[in-house]
């Protein structure tokens, strides 16, 4: 699905990533744990194609070149990055954007993009199945929003597009336990042999409810130990230093 | 070179012009000219004598320099004052009369003027360069008493009317450019609804600069009726041109007692080049007085061409309980400026007016909200919102708000909110990722932050303005 070989990237000539090599095969969960400052959101950053990154190394993505995809494209072609800070964006309805992206995907796809009726009967029932409260569709993008709110919307994207290789970056942080099992939910729902998951996290807990076949451990911006997800909880006893 | 004009052609599908003959009046502003159009017009003596009275006073009138959008001086003598295509005959009683070329030219606009093919349920007038061309949807009207058709032919057929109503709200001598365009005025559409009618669909005027060096100067004069309403709108494109063409338009409403005009303008005139050459001079003068009680007039606009737009679409809230209200969206890219906004006097107790800007500025553009909130001394229980928001795209354009209010009567409410915000690189990135390539994101993002105003309009145009919207900020990021 994803293969990154030797990957580094700086921004403003401070290096970041260091030589990171990744494999993630279909219907792999990869969780990557890690210290402050050790390059997790610009690992989920450069992947997903933002700009401002000295990158070298190269990723292949579904046998493609991913570096020379543009970043619509990388999503287009069912790369989904969950935002750790989703943006807010005034005067746009969220229910029209979601709208909006769903049919610009499906359209590149080769798909029928959906009206009106199509979506809303599609949406509701993606919230109702993550239990998310549809009222956020008529509200404006992520104004206002809760900090659990923007990542349920989040997750609601990600069921909604259907993507292929989803990126979680630090989603679970900040959420009480309820809006947790929703995030989880959603990752278990999709989960399935064709579609991998990167996830990006900081704490142990959300491997409680998601069980990945690999965990990573990332400092100073390469992988510096591989395990199984029994790694998790030793790092949540003895933390990094011990690595 | 063709190429190059295709290319061209590409941003502004408007660019086209239609080589068709015209008739002209000589070059220059003078009282011949006058004549001559008041000649062609076979216009009554009275009216002659108003376009000399307007001639005289301008001699004595300055063109005002105090607006924000500095332009190079115009030779006013080097302009041709009149224009109207040769194979043009007086008053063409229906459509086959009519040059094809001039239907071609606006099915290319997308205006088909034959009347089993236009829009659903709008009657349309056609103006092209100084003349109407054509009418639809008349005998339906006619029905009802309502009257639409072009100023020419109200003045020969209704001189009553005109004359009671011309000027009434913009007087003869307000400013340099109505002045002027009362001198020379060549055409423009006529409304008159009568007592107690709803207009039953909406009253549309296409304008459309061709000839080359023509300014354009139409004037349209609407009269709603006690208890009557209408919903009018006005769209406008020009050619290509490499100078810049002048459009000074006057537009008059007049509302009775419990009656409502709503008017609304998209307004796409050639913007100029991606270097600021060429492009139209939008200086319209637009007023609406609410005469009667209970009176309700309601500015619509989407200003999105023209180099330079210098308007301030006003209401005289002359009635008691009268209601004025201003929804503007102005977009400007590339060297585009706008200096755009209203005037709202309110001058009768109870009256209410409300104010929702939306500023929109690219590339090196500038664009400037001033509007004026004067509560007279009598104008007991006044209120009005104001709404003033901008958004900026890129760090190299600007946008101003210049609010002024005046208010001579301790019982008026006033309230006035401002925004200024700025698309960022993040909000991009979010919408790439979620598959929306940069134009897309624009639009989409500008779209919902004009959404108040683009749900004013008459839904058979919202989804063309919308469209509008993100054509004219093409390659304003990225």
């Amino acid at each position: 699905m994803l293969k990154i070989n030797k990957l580094s990237a700086s921004i403003e000539n401070k290096k970041i990533l260091n030589g990171l090599s990744l494999d993630i095969k279909a219907g792999e969960i990869h969780a990557i744990m890690g210290p402050n400052g050790s390059g997790k959101s610009t690992l989920a950053n450069v992947l997903s194609g933002k700009k401002g990154y000295e990158v070298s190394g190269n990723a292949r993505y579904l046998d493609e070149d991913l570096f020379k995809l543009d970043i619509e494209e990388r999503a287009q072609k069912g790369l989904f990055l969950a935002f750790q800070y989703p943006l807010e964006i005034s005067g746009v309805n969220t229910s029209n954007f979601l709208k909006t992206s769903l049919n610009t995907i499906r359209k590149s796809n080769g798909k029928k993009e959906l009206d009106a009726l199509e979506f809303l009967k599609i949406v509701k029932k993606k919230a109702g199945e993550l239990k998310i409260d549809e009222k956020i569709l008529s509200r404006q993008l992520n104004v206002g929003f809760s900090g659990g709110e923007k990542k349920k919307n989040e997750i609601l994207q990600m069921s909604l597009f259907e993507p292929k290789m989803i990126i979680l970056d630090e989603t679970d942080s900040g959420l009480d336990i309820d809006a947790l099992k929703i995030v989880a939910d959603g990752v278990n729902t999709l989960r399935s042999k064709n579609r991998s998951f990167l996830i990006i996290t900081h704490y142990q807990r959300l491997l409680d409810y998601i069980k990945p076949d690999f965990v990573h451990v990332l400092m100073e911006g390469k992988i510096a130990k591989t395990g199984c997800s029994e790694l998790a909880l030793e790092l949540e006893k003895a933390g990094y230093k011990t690595i | 070179m063709r190429e190059k004009e295709l290319e061209k052609l590409k941003d502004y599908k408007y660019g086209f012009t239609t080589d068709i003959e015209s008739i002209k009046a000589p070059k220059g502003l003078n009282k011949e000219v006058i004549q001559f159009i008041s000649n062609i017009k076979k216009e009554p003596k009275w009216m002659l004598e108003w376009r000399m009275k307007a001639f005289n006073r301008l001699k004595n009138l300055k063109e005002p320099d105090w607006q924000k959008p500095k332009y190079p001086k115009i030779n006013y003598q080097d302009l041709y004052y009149y224009s109207a295509p040769k194979n043009f005959k007086d008053n063409p009683k229906n459509l086959d009369d009519l040059d094809p070329k001039l239907l071609e030219t606006y099915n290319k606009l997308g205006i088909p003027l034959q009347e089993q093919k236009r829009l659903n349920n709008i009657a349309v007038d056609a103006v092209f360069d100084s003349v109407s061309v054509a009418t639809t949807f008349k005998e339906k009207l006619t029905e009802k008493g309502i009257i639409f058709c072009s100023i020419s032919e109200a003045i020969q057929k209704h001189p009553n009317l005109v004359k009671k109503y011309i000027g009434s709200v913009i007087p003869l001598t307000d400013h340099y450019f109505a002045t002027l365009n009362s001198a020379v005025f060549t055409d423009g559409s006529f409304v008159y609804v009568p007592k107690n009618t709803r207009c039953p669909m909406e009253l549309s005027t296409y304008f459309r600069i061709n000839a080359s060096n023509t300014g354009q100067f139409e004037r349209t004069l609407i009269i709603a009726d006690e208890g009557s309403y209408v919903s009018y709108l006005e769209g406008c494109t020009a050619p290509m041109r490499d100078e810049n063409q002048l459009h000074a338009a006057n537009v008059e409403l007049i509302a009775l007692d419990d009656a409502e005009i709503k008017y609304s303008t998209v307004q796409n005139w050639y913007p100029g080049d991606k270097d600021g050459k060429g492009g139209i001079y939008n200086f319209v003068t637009k007023r609406g007085a609410c005469r009667g009680k209970n009176s309700k007039i309601s500015w619509t606009q989407v200003e999105t061409g023209s180099a330079i737009t210098w308007k301030y679409p006003s209401c005289i809230l002359q009635g008691d309980n009268s209601v004025g209200e201003f929804y503007s969206i102005a977009i400007t890219n590339n060297y585009q400026k706008a200096d755009t906004g209203t005037k709202m006097i309110h001058l009768g107790k109870n009256t209410k007016s409300k104010i929702i800007s939306k500023g929109i500025s690219a590339g090196k553009a500038d664009n400037t909200y001033r509007g004026l909130v004067d509560i007279n001394r009598n104008a007991y229980n006044a209120r009005n919102y104001t709404q003033c928001d901008s958004l900026l795209i890129g760090n190299k354009c600007g946008a101003h708000t210049i609010p002024y209010i005046k208010n001579k009567n301790s019982s008026a409410n006033i309230e006035h909110e401002a925004t200024t915000s700025k698309i960022n690189d993040e909000q991009l990135f979010y919408c790439n990722q979620r598959g929306l390539n940069q134009e897309e994101a624009v639009s989409l993002i500008v779209n919902g932050f004009c959404k108040e105003v683009l749900q004013q309009l008459p839904m058979e145009f919202a989804v063309e303005a919308q469209k509008l919207v993100g054509i004219s900020l093409e390659g304003s990021v990225g």
